[in-house]
């Protein structure tokens, strides 16, 4: 594990372990409207753990537990390598940077998943909208970190 | 049933940012890299995952119900706001900023780096900073 400041490292294109990656992602969020019938959006459903207690919220709980044993069952199975993470950034960055994604996915509604995946899937325009800007700007913020700033 | 529904959703989606990758926030911000040391494997990510949802979604809609639920809770906001737009942007560069988005963050917590936790203290700081500025508690002020 490293943070490194300002120039980038590159990583392996991996379409394949992507692709497989997509499609357990894409089934995680069928399995949740047909059993549950809810959005598997990380922004409503950990930020709205993070307000006052709601009878229902039972299932968001248990849906974030799945997901850290997910990601460690992965790793134990050997399909992460966790020695291989690197982190952007320094404490600062990365502390400006959680805010901004705080802020940002609560107030736009919602992120990579709920928008991104579960939105997009229902052809609904406002995620169709939400993920082009917000894709766009993670875009030029990089080209500015790595090729203005940091040219 | 809706307990267990719950759990292995969350597992699959977890198993999914990790064997794909994007639990590492420097393969994500080398994906935004464009003109760079571009990663695309993001972009096979959300295809999948987006060719997935669409066509699961058009089965399972199909129901009355869902199998342990009462109804569909599908978002209701309509048409593009300040929020929304104002929102993405300000989202979009602390994405491009850390190379972290809420789930894969989420998810990183479990190797244990200083970076993933102060990461998502900060977004956990920033989150209830947002509901408290601008939504009250009103959960069906979301897409997501």
């Amino acid at each position: 594990m490293d943070q490194i400041d300002g120039h980038s490292l590159a990583t392996a294109f991996t379409p394949l372990a992507g692709l497989t990656g997509g499609i357990l992602i894409g089934l995680s969020a069928v399995l949740l409207m047909g059993g549950l019938g809810r959005v598997a959006g990380i922004t409503g459903i950990f930020g709205t753990l993070l307000g006052r207690w709601k009878p229902d919220n039972a299932w968001r709980a248990l849906f974030i537990l799945g997901l850290l044993a997910g990601t460690i069952l992965t790793s134990l199975l050997g399909g992460f390598d966790s020695d291989s993470m690197k982190f952007p950034g320094n404490p600062l960055t990365t502390v400006v940077g959680g805010v901004l994604v705080g802020l940002g996915t609560v107030l736009g509604g919602g992120c990579t998943s709920g928008h991104g995946i579960c939105g997009i899937a229902r052809l609904s325009v406002r995620s169709i909208v939400s993920t082009a800007v917000f894709m766009f700007f993670a875009v030029a913020t990089v080209y500015m970190l790595r090729h203005v700033i940091g040219a | 049933m809706d307990k267990l529904t719950a759990l292995l959703s969350g597992l699959l989606f977890g198993a999914g940012v990790t064997l794909s990758g994007m639990v590492n926030p420097m393969k994500v911000q080398n994906f935004m890299d464009i003109f760079g040391r571009w990663d695309p494997t993001l972009l096979f990510v959300m295809a999948a995952a987006l060719a997935i949802t669409y066509a699961g979604y058009q089965v399972v809609l199909k129901a009355p119900r869902p199998r342990f639920a009462l109804a569909f809770i599908i978002p209701s906001l309509q048409g593009i706001d300040e929020r929304l737009i104002g929102g993405a942007v300000v989202f979009g560069l602390g994405w491009g900023l850390t190379g972290f988005c809420p789930g894969p963050a989420i998810a990183s917590l479990v190797f244990g780096y200083w970076p993933s936790v102060i990461f998502v203290i900060a977004m956990a700081v920033g989150m209830m900073l947002a509901r408290h500025l601008f939504l009250g508690t009103d959960e069906t002020q979301s897409d997501g």
